[in-house]
């Protein structure tokens, strides 16, 4: 196993369908099973730091600091009754989680985690597929991520339920704007939609020390505040979390669920926070360059932990800002959303489109 | 063949999609129903190899225009529509007429195309392309539409505040 800096990747389309199919198949399977336990460990992560910040423990009792917690849990949700309140409309009610966490784990299809490893004459991307509009494709999901949460508010047939799900789809809705608005400035500096040219665009320095990434360049510095403040109120997290404002809405859009079906739009909160983190780290953060030294398979093998370390760093962010920030007011939220962040990333569009066309 | 199967299957959920937003008596699968019949169009169109169009396709029909179609629904909070038996006439001539009218359109397109294929990606639809063709080809259209989009959102906006009341006053 042997592994280069950029080497010409093969395209899918040479490689024979067979082993094209297999390859997939290993790869899918691979990126489904690290990104689920990734989000069990970032349940144990948000508990244990959460924890720390209001001077508790968080869980200690199941295996070394609580480690093994996430696979109790696992287990608890599988075992508890799964109760249906007889007012719902149960179809939908149904479907709701399914699509909620369906979607959610769709996206991690194009997000790649490295460059690529070579296995005899097979040069494999590390990435499900590389497709050249793969930021669309993200953003398109992310953005039928609403049905879920909608879907439970309404199917519910609960006074809060269906205020949480009208809240949670009006708030969606009105951030994705800022936070398509804010990708667009890095778009037009690399020219394409394809993350792996993105993030190839980003290698190298600039005076030999500070690395070229988006965020220190073309003043998207402040288009990544953006996406960060847009991201957290996709991804329906505190201070944006009204969709399932405790004080008000018992639970919000899944008040009316129990066992898996609760645990799947847990799972799919997180993993929608796992791959704002994701796309964070590759258009603004450099993705996964980093230093990269040693054997072969440590060559290929390092940028995939820089990567890693980034998205843990946002990770740890959005439960610092979970620990640390009060719930915002609804109509709060939405001046912010509409009269701030969207004219402020505007006004940066129109910047950096300034500089682009200026250097051009 | 890979890609013939994959045209027929999302083909099929199309036609699917589309008879069951007619069949279904809740507002609210049909509306679902529609957002399958635009999530299969979007997979033809990746078929064809217009990414850009694919994409805009899932953004904006399925996942912004139709939100809003189930928003409103929940809101309204619209339950399930009386079936009623429907005009005879319409039993009658309708559904023969709608057979005739299709076959029509498909023989029509069927004799001015011939049996002429287009292989995936020969046509420009990527990103890049579809920029440069709106920039420079269809300037004036292009913005034309956007002042006809500005326009309808003023439309909204007025429609939607209540000068009257002091709602408005209020939040600023």
């Amino acid at each position: 196993m042997t592994a280069g800096g950029t080497p010409p990747l093969l395209g899918n389309r040479t490689l024979n369908l067979t082993t094209f199919i297999v390859v997939s198949v290993i790869k899918t399977v691979l990126a489904l099973f690290v990104l689920l336990t990734a989000v069990a460990y970032t349940v144990w992560l948000e508990r244990k730091v959460v924890g720390h910040i209001q001077n508790r423990w968080g869980p200690t009792r199941v295996g070394p600091f609580g480690l093994l917690q996430p696979l109790a849990d696992g287990v608890k949700f599988l075992f508890k009754e799964d109760l249906t309140p007889p007012h719902v409309y149960k179809p939908l009610y149904i479907a709701a989680p399914m699509i909620a966490v369906a979607f959610a784990l769709t996206s991690i299809a194009v997000i790649p985690v490295g460059n690529s490893i070579t296995i005899g004459h097979l040069v494999i991307p590390l990435q499900i597929t590389d497709v050249n509009i793969g930021l669309l494709i993200i953003l398109g999901v992310t953005s039928l991520g609403v049905y879920g949460v909608a879907l439970a508010g309404w199917s519910s047939n609960s006074k809060y339920s269906l205020l949480g799900g009208l809240r949670a789809s009006a708030q969606m809705i009105s951030y994705e704007i800022s936070l398509g608005l804010s990708l667009v400035g890095v778009l037009m500096l690399t020219g394409s939609f394809s993350l792996r040219d993105i993030v190839n665009a980003q290698s190298g320095t600039f005076w030999g020390f500070i690395p070229r990434w988006n965020i220190f360049y073309g003043g998207q510095f402040i288009a990544f505040f953006i996406y960060l403040m847009s991201a957290y109120a996709e991804t329906n997290r505190i201070p944006f979390d009204l969709p399932e404002a405790e004080t008000e809405l018992v639970a919000g859009y899944h008040t009316e669920y129990s066992a898996m079906k609760f645990a799947m739009f847990f799972m799919a909160e997180y993993a929608n926070m796992i791959t704002v983190a994701a796309v964070a780290s590759l258009l603004f953060l450099g993705g996964w360059h980093g230093p990269v030294f040693g054997p072969p398979l440590l060559r290929a093998l390092l940028p995939v932990l820089w990567f890693v370390l980034r998205i843990f760093g946002f990770l740890f962010v959005y439960i610092w800002v979970r620990g640390t920030l009060p719930r915002f007011r609804y109509d709060q939220l939405m001046a912010f959303g509409w009269k701030f962040l969207l004219p402020l990333a505007i006004a940066n569009l129109m910047i950096t489109a300034l500089v682009v066309a200026l250097r051009a | 063949m890979t890609h013939l199967i994959i045209f027929l299957f999302f083909g099929g959920l199309c036609v699917a999609g589309a008879v069951n937003l007619l069949v279904q008596r809740h507002p609210i699968n049909s509306a679902l129903s529609l957002v399958v019949v635009m999530g299969s169009l979007a997979v033809e169109y990746l078929l064809l190899g217009a990414e850009f169009v694919a994409a805009v396709q899932v953004i904006v029909y399925a996942g912004a225009i139709m939100v809003l179609f189930v928003f409103v629904i929940m809101l309204l909070n619209a339950g399930e529509e009386e079936r009623t038996k429907g005009s005879r006439v319409a039993m009658l001539f309708g559904i023969p007429g709608m057979l005739v009218g299709s076959v029509l359109v498909g023989w029509v397109l069927i004799e001015r195309t011939g049996t002429q294929t287009v292989s995936a990606g020969a046509l420009p639809g990527a990103p890049r392309t579809i920029g440069w063709l709106l920039f420079h080809n269809f300037l004036l259209p292009f913005e034309v539409t956007s002042i006809l989009v500005l326009i309808a959102i003023m439309g909204a906006v007025v429609l939607a505040s209540h000068p009257d009341s002091d709602q408005g006053k209020k939040e600023s």
